[in-house]
């Protein structure tokens, strides 16, 4: 596989979201508004690039046994960091999250990629892999929030384009599964075809 | 690949894993406390600020009871007599706990309240937050004139479109903190 393909399988290929259907849970409840997707994505994206990098340089040195306790430990680590760093200084953005912030550290998608990729690959192949697969995760909850967003309350990235309120189902937890129902339907037909 | 496993590696490794990340988290932390503990500040006093009159010192947290749950309030002081009382309460919503900030002046009078927490429905009770009507009402509410509870109750308080719940608990949230100023001025 070369370089450009460890990066970009995240996107189609390996969509963490469509395809591996991977973070079901931050999905749905943090994609009320393209804004949060956008957010939760990038959130994610930071620990599974910087885990990624970790994990790969320390893997020969981890007693097969312990693995798993010691990438927790390193992922729980950069998810502290995130979470200090995101009170202090984007204190809206940490409410609105919540507690999908700390419960990044068990989204599969992270020690998914480590126990996957990282462990088994260099630091570089890592880290393009984390950039990639954190885009595609990124791209894909940002796409949700903005449909969810337009169809449940008539605005994008908080600009509202129509007087009153939309479909308000859609930016409640029922909606959440029917975008993602149709969006995976419609991203495997695309896939399928190219 | 991965290193076999004994005893002595094993130790080895967890216990450095631990160690360095924990030194590393210790860095962090000791660097963002202050903004995080600044930022804090500022929210609060934003949200203290908005529902009392203008250009008042606030004091440090006082304990309080409200509603009969431990709450705290805030003495707004102007050129050196108290004129406010901010008072944090709290009632059960729709999806979960709504929070106030109720700015009381010293005639018993409402002078603003305003939404800290809540977890309501979006587009319907967390309309509380946005409701331009709803909220206007509680600027200059009386409560020795008017009745605290929403109209449907027999009330004067107008409540939010299909957020009947929200509006209760929003009312109740007022109608605490009202009966916690009682006490304030008792003492």
């Amino acid at each position: 596989m070369t370089k450009l393909q460890t990066f970009t399988k995240g996107f189609f290929k390996e969509n963490p979201t469509f395809v591996l259907i991977l973070g079901m849970c931050p999905t749905l409840a943090t994609t009320t508004s393209a804004i949060n997707g956008l957010s939760m994505g990038l959130a994610t994206l930071f620990v599974l690039v910087l885990s990624n990098i970790v994990i790969s340089a320390i893997a020969p040195m981890v007693p097969d046994k312990v693995h798993i306790p010691v990438y927790i430990v390193v992922i729980a680590t950069f998810v502290t960091i995130l979470q200090f760093v995101m009170q202090a200084y984007t204190p809206q953005m940490y409410k609105t999250l919540g507690i999908f912030i700390p419960l990044i550290v068990v989204n599969c998608i992270v020690l998914g990629r480590a126990e996957a990729f990282a462990n088994k690959h260099g630091i570089l192949d890592s880290a393009l892999d984390g950039l990639g697969i954190g885009l595609g995760f990124t791209i894909s909850l940002t796409v949700i929030g903005i449909v969810r967003e337009i169809i449940g309350m008539g605005s994008i990235f908080g600009y509202k384009f129509i007087s009153g309120d939309g479909i308000l189902v859609f930016v409640m937890a029922p909606g959440a599964f029917l975008v993602l129902g149709y969006l995976m339907v419609l991203f495997n037909k695309i896939a399928k075809k190219n | 690949m991965a290193a076999k496993s004994n005893l002595t590696n094993m130790l080895l490794v967890l216990t450095g894993t631990c160690l360095i990340c924990s030194a590393l988290l210790a860095g962090i932390y000791s660097v963002t406390a202050e903004p995080i503990a600044q930022t804090n500040k500022n929210i609060l006093m934003e949200s203290i600020s908005a529902v009392v009159p203008d250009g008042v010192q606030i004091s440090d947290a006082k304990p309080l009871s409200v509603g009969g749950k431990d709450s705290e309030y805030y003495e707004c002081s102007k050129d050196g007599s108290v004129v406010a009382y901010a008072i944090k309460s709290e009632s059960a919503g729709f999806g979960g706990a709504l929070t106030l900030m109720v700015g009381i002046t010293t005639d018993g009078i409402v002078y603003n309240a305003s939404v800290l927490s809540h977890s309501e429905t979006p587009g319907l009770g967390a309309n509380c937050t946005t409701d331009e009507h709803f909220k206007a009402q509680w600027k200059g509410f009386d409560p020795s004139s008017k009745i605290l509870a929403v109209k449907k109750d027999g009330g004067d308080v107008d409540a939010i479109t299909a957020s009947t719940i929200t509006s209760r608990a929003y009312t109740l949230a007022v109608k605490n903190a009202v009966e916690a100023y009682k006490n304030i001025k008792g003492e």
